[in-house]
């Protein structure tokens, strides 16, 4: 079983939902990248989204695209992306890590090099955004020959056929799009996801993680409710930004997001609400 | 990569993308799944259009009353005694409405939003042509327009940003990334994907997921088209040779599509070398780029080790694009198009032979094409034809040119 399959599993099996944080490797500067890492798992996170910073990244908004912009001036590349994770597994071995981000970078490397590689510094899953499962058999393929997970997104706009063929493709977690637009997005309304996520549990055996628009401790406690997980992106890309001066203080910043939100999830399974 | 092909399986292939999009290994539809609903029907409701009799109609009667189609086909008779070469003719795009071959496809994109009834519509744009042909239309049928445009070309460009204004549109300068047109087509997605809804988003170039590569060559095959009954009538036969500029590649395809099957016509696409295609400095992916992927397709792109996307140089903001049509890419493969560059002083010194020799002011990105013509036409016989796409009009860049040449108007 995966690692992600395996942290799910437990997850499920305590009746606890996974907070899933993802932040940008390099921002602000690559040297902070793995203690960031280490902050978020002592904040609660369960699985951490690992971006790989693109120069063009067009399904993000200007807040994910800011932070990639810093870490590639900063110097970070996608090599440098796998030696910090390479890094962070020497201390954790238990806390999934899932790349996030888009395909260029990875044809550029080659994709059976970056699957090795990947696969050697200890990521376990994948999630590249410009790649939707009709393309590119030979990433897929040789993704899971190295043991990775493939995680695809799915989105209010997602038919029920293509719902059902992304259920077939993604394995670990599916990844929910809450709201229509870009990483960043303001408005968000539970209600609406809460019923779709009921519609995409039929169709679709993984669990199922939201992200898109969540913001507080009382939006992720709403989302955990009916989903097996939630996705924190944009806010604590924010919260790099506002302290790329002081790079010590992120992970204390990042920290005092997400213990918030570890707090209202888990009270909102004690309660069984 | 695509294999080179022989010349009996190039007279014999079928150029059209698969159900997917694909033009051999290239193109497909590399979007977010965020889009991929919209880019579906858009791809059902282009597929049943473009055979609809009502659709077509109103295509054509447009092009006719509102472009002012055919476009001629001029013999450049001074141009081509001076070289002493082959016989130059311009096919006149410049001369269509907004000045440029653009005008074609924001027509028939427009009517697609109009038939699907969105009410809205964006646009990205690079020199501004594109922008300018999608506020036209969308005036015209009474459409909401918003334009975007890297905040250096809103400089570069800025005729057209107030032709834009005039027209009724808004103009969003975008300022990430190089604030150039690769950020322009970057922030119009996001406006997609936030309104897919109540919005049609007319790109401007033969790139860009599927099935924009097939529509936007479609709705500029009108230029092809008439050459082909043009040069029968002019000379009798069909030209020896096709030369447009390439930026994303939209006249050239236009132009080249309608003969692909016609493989005694030598197609040559002319990117921009910029300062040098031995520089960094320059937006030439098919010369010396690589297969990548960029915006929504897979095909030559212009990128880093590291897989990120480079920044380009051109003279011409219309050029100034570090990736190219996926088609482009499959036709370089196969070994049916043929792909050169031509520098900016090259390009600024055809825009003034050009401008005194035959009267007509090009548009620099037109420039690049007349450059090689003006080589390859040298190297020709004079009862040979060539026929260079005279995609758009230069009144645009005078005020670059000016500052160029370090002249004040």
């Amino acid at each position: 079983m995966s690692r992600i399959a395996t942290r799910m599993a437990e997850l499920a099996a305590r009746g606890r939902k996974a907070l899933i944080p993802y932040v940008v490797a390099g921002d602000p500067v690559p040297e902070m990248t793995v203690e960031i890492m280490q902050a978020l798992v002592a904040a609660g996170s369960d699985v951490i989204e690992l971006g790989m910073p693109f120069s063009d990244p067009f399904a993000d908004g200007p807040v994910n695209q800011r932070g990639a912009e810093r870490a590639i001036a900063s110097g970070m590349t996608l090599r440098g992306v796998l030696d910090a994770v390479a890094v962070f597994r020497q201390t954790d071995q238990t806390t999934p890590v899932v790349l996030m981000g888009y395909l260029n970078p990875i044809i550029a490397m080659g994709e059976a090099v970056f699957c090795q590689a990947a696969q050697a510094a200890g990521v376990d899953g994948l999630l590249v955004v410009d790649m939707p499962p009709e393309e590119e058999e030979g990433l897929v393929a040789e993704a899971r020959h190295c043991g990775m997970d493939m995680i695809y997104l799915a989105a209010p706009t997602t038919t029920d056929a293509r719902m059902a063929l992304i259920g077939r493709a993604t394995s670990g977690y599916l990844y929910y799009v809450s709201l229509r637009g870009v990483t960043g997005s303001s408005q968000l309304n539970t209600d609406e996801v809460s019923a779709k996520i009921t519609a995409i549990r039929a169709l679709v055996d993984a669990p199922i993680c939201v992200g898109f628009g969540i913001r507080t401790p009382q939006q992720a406690a709403e989302v955990s409710r009916l989903a097996d997980g939630v996705i924190v992106g944009s806010i604590l890309v924010q919260a790099v930004e506002d302290h790329k001066d002081q790079p010590a203080a992120v992970p204390g910043a990042l920290t005092a997001l997400l213990a918030p939100m570890r707090a209202a999830m888990d009270r909102m399974e004690v309660s069984g609400e | 990569m695509a294999q080179a092909l022989s010349e009996s399986e190039l007279r014999n292939m079928v150029y059209e993308p698969d159900a997917r999009g694909h033009f051999g290994p290239y193109g497909g539809r590399y979007v977010s799944e965020t889009l991929m609903a919209a880019l579906a029907e858009l791809d059902r409701s282009y597929q049943s259009l473009k055979n609809d009799p009502a659709f077509q109609q109103e295509f054509d009667a447009d092009l006719s009353s509102f472009v002012g189609r055919p476009s001629p086909l001029y013999h450049a008779k001074r141009w081509s005694d001076a070289i002493g070469g082959a016989q130059i003719y311009f096919k006149r795009e410049d001369l269509n409405h907004t000045g440029a071959h653009k005008v074609n496809n924001t027509i028939g994109q427009a009517l697609l939003a109009k038939y699907s009834g969105k009410p809205r519509v964006i646009a990205e744009t690079g020199a501004g042509q594109h922008g300018v042909a999608t506020a036209t239309v969308a005036a015209r049928l009474g459409l909401e327009c918003v334009v975007y445009m890297g905040a250096d070309d809103v400089e570069r460009q800025s005729p057209n940003v107030y032709r834009m204004k005039l027209l009724g549109a808004t103009v969003v300068p975008v300022t990430s990334g190089s604030r150039t047109l690769k950020d322009a087509l970057s922030e119009a997605m996001r406006d997609w994907v936030t309104n897919v809804e109540s919005t049609f988003y007319i790109i401007g170039t033969v790139a860009g997921p599927a099935p924009y590569p097939q529509i936007v060559r479609d709705f500029n095959a009108v230029v092809g088209r008439e050459v082909r009954w043009q040069s029968q009538d002019l000379f009798g036969r069909f030209p020896d040779a096709l030369v447009a500029c390439v930026g994303g590649g939209s006249n050239a395809l236009g132009l080249f599509y309608p003969f692909l099957n016609d493989t005694e016509v030598a197609l040559i696409g002319v990117e921009a070398a910029g300062r040098g295609l031995s520089t960094t400095e320059h937006a030439a992916p098919l010369s010396v780029g690589r297969p990548g992927v960029l915006h929504g397709a897979k095909t030559y792109i212009m990128d880093n080790a590291d897989g990120q996307i480079s920044h380009t140089h051109s003279v011409s903001a219309g050029l100034d694009y570090p990736g190219v049509g996926p088609e482009h890419a499959f036709l370089k493969d196969i070994g049916r198009a043929q792909y050169v560059g031509a520098t900016d002083d090259e390009a600024l010194s055809a825009f003034h032979e050009v401008s005194e020799v035959e009267g007509i002011i090009p548009a620099l990105e037109t420039a690049h094409a007349l450059a090689y013509t003006k080589t390859l036409a040298a190297s020709m016989r004079p009862d040979q034809v060539v026929v260079c796409n005279m995609s758009g009009r230069g009144d645009k860049d005078i005020f670059t040119v000016a500052k160029l040449e370090g002249i004040t108007l």
